[in-house]
């Protein structure tokens, strides 16, 4: 599976960043396959997930996003995708995510701030979609493994009308 | 301008109780109906509180038209069309902001934000030549109704209370579940994009037959109990105002359960602010009155769907794409319930909805499904031997009934006919 980090403080610029990729490139192929459970666990209970619309630094508590959810939202989320009878995925969505331009920003004692891009392939019933964004992470180490506090898709067109958004981005 | 025949003879394409499948697929009828539909009759555009200051403008449409509502510097609402009168260029590249005129970026030709002609670079060149009648284009006629502004790109026809008739009602009951009488909507909007012809999303905002089956999965996992209302014995009804106006009238279930907020999921204790403004409003047995009947659940044709808590603005791009133009309901001077508006409507509406995400799958079926040969027809029968007048003389139905469907197509074959 994945390394286990102990300390932060304790590995290399190089290290650091393979541990974080590694991290990213395995969140990325929960959503891929599916596995909605394993991705629920990703989730700290101070999670906001987060894909803005109309631009990149909108007000969520006062101004509509495509997702602004806290835990108890995403735990609807993958519940309700659980179901079975999500029509919009079911069929599931052919989806690969592309995770590239992995930067750490911030490293507090357990926490980190990453940016990275990401490029989604989505195939489904209506045909074929490419998403494009620009990612903000807050990753937090606990117990020797990094765990989702809080993510921000910044898609390239959030401004624009896009199609139904169904799968886990 | 209007030729008195269509080419379509949508009387052989439209019978009371079916319509053919040609009516969602066919370029030559979306054409027809931009003619005769959005380039006609009322069409909703934007919200007064969308532009509150003057020289404030927001970029909205009528059809697949961009159309500029602004606030001129006089305080009144125009709606000037985004194209400049000497090449034609699409001036205005922003979605909103505030300005006194727009300069077109090719030759600098300049308009107040009344839409006239001001100037130009190096006048020589049109030495004699007047500004006056230069412009850019404009909506004829603009009429607003408790600060929801239609326009009508033809230069006459009925008023905007006419096309409203009985449907106006329903945005007095939405005023009304705002202690000061108003609504904004101020909270931004999603565009939910879907590869669907315009009228499968007109028809399925008053369509009560489906959320069990579709939102099924929503019902499952959250304690709502919006499927009640859509169940055998729910007292619901559907409603046909006329005009292509229909609706829900959910009011009989929310008077049988007589709790006050019921109709949006929660209790007084939970929003004590709104509820004391409400009180202070209009008195406390006025204000539980209306917070028991709750938000109106309206489809105001052809584009105007008041969903309780959010509107939405249907736009045709073309016969197979529509964008869905969502955001909260906002009640001016109700910070808490407005919080809540903004939240429930996340959740359920727009790209990632918990319920919206699905109907825009069965569009889209649908929309694949209407090109297949065979069957030709769709049916509309569900109901017919229920059907009632109410006190007012409207057709009523159960709620799970296709009145609202077989009204939309009344007016439309009236509209497109002639």
């Amino acid at each position: 599976m994945m390394a286990h980090p102990a300390d932060l403080a304790a590995l290399s610029d190089v290290e650091l960043h393979h541990q974080v990729a590694q991290f990213l490139y395995y969140e990325a192929h929960l959503q891929d396959v599916h596995d909605y459970d394993g991705w629920e666990a990703l989730w700290e209970d101070d999670a906001t997930y987060w894909v803005p619309a109309n631009g990149q630094n909108t007000d969520p508590d006062r101004e509509m996003s495509i997702i602004y959810d806290s835990r108890s939202r995403i735990r609807i989320r993958i519940a309700q995708l659980k179901t079975g009878r999500r029509h919009t995925q079911t069929p599931r969505s052919e989806i690969a995510h592309i995770i590239s331009n992995i930067v750490v920003t911030e490293i507090d004692r357990v926490e980190l701030s990453v940016r990275a891009n990401a490029l989604v392939y989505e195939d489904n019933l209506r045909g074929e979609t490419v998403w494009s964004s620009r990612n903000d992470y807050r990753l937090r180490l606990v117990e020797g493994a990094f765990r989702l506090v809080r993510k921000k898709v910044g898609l390239v067109n959030n401004a624009r009308p896009i199609f139904t958004l169904s799968f886990l981005i | 301008m209007l030729d008195s025949t269509p080419e379509t003879d949508f009387n052989q394409l439209i019978e009371p109780t079916r319509v053919h499948s040609r009516l969602y697929t066919d370029p030559m009828i979306f054409r027809e109906e931009l003619e005769r539909i959005w380039y006609r009759t009322w069409v909703y555009v934007g919200h007064e509180s969308e532009i509150p200051s003057n020289n404030d403008y927001v970029t909205k449409s009528i059809g697949p038209t961009p159309v500029i509502m602004v606030r001129d510097k006089a305080g009144e609402i125009r709606l000037l069309l985004n194209k400049c009168p000497h090449r034609g260029n699409q001036l205005c590249a922003y979605k909103s902001g505030n300005a006194k005129a727009f300069v077109c970026p090719y030759h600098a030709w300049t308009f107040s934000n009344s839409g006239d002609l001001m100037g130009y670079a190096l006048p020589d060149g049109y030495e004699g030549v007047s500004k006056v009648g230069v412009s850019l284009g404009k909506v004829p006629r603009v009429a607003s109704y408790r600060g929801f502004v239609f326009g009508s790109m033809a230069a006459d026809g009925c008023s905007l209370e006419e096309h409203l008739g009985g449907a106006k009602a329903a945005i007095d009951q939405l005023c009304d579940n705002s202690p000061t009488g108003e609504v904004e909507l101020t909270a931004g909007f999603l565009q939910h994009r879907t590869k669907a012809n315009w009228k499968f999303l007109t028809e399925n905002e008053t369509d009560g037959y489906h959320p069990g089956s579709v939102h099924g999965s929503v019902f499952q996992v959250t304690n709502s109990g919006i499927g009640e209302l859509y169940a055998k014995n729910s007292t619901a009804l559907t409603r046909d105002y006329g005009n292509g106006h229909t609706e829900f009238d959910l009011r009989p279930e929310w008077r049988r359960l007589d709790q006050p907020l019921a109709w949006f999921g929660t209790t007084p204790d939970r929003l004590p602010e709104y509820v004391a403004a409400m009180n202070a409003a209009y008195g406390s047995e006025g204000a539980r009155q209306i917070m028991i009947d709750g938000s109106p659940h309206t489809m105001i044709f052809p584009n105007l769907f008041i969903a309780e808590i959010q509107i939405f603005v249907l736009q045709p791009i073309a016969v197979d794409e529509s964008i869905q133009h969502v955001t909260a309901v906002q009640f001016k001077g109700a910070p808490d319930i407005n919080r809540r508006l903004r939240q429930q409507t996340m959740g359920s509406v727009g790209p990632a909805g918990l319920l919206l995400a699905d109907d825009t799958e069965m569009y889209e079926r649908n929309h694949r499904g209407a090109d297949i040969l065979d069957p030709e027809w769709l049916v509309l029968s569900r109901g017919l031997h229920r059907e009632r007048r109410d006190e007012n003389g409207f057709l009523v139905a159960h709620s799970t009934d296709e009145v609202p469907q077989r009204g939309i197509w009344r007016h439309y074959l009236h509209l497109m006919q002639g």
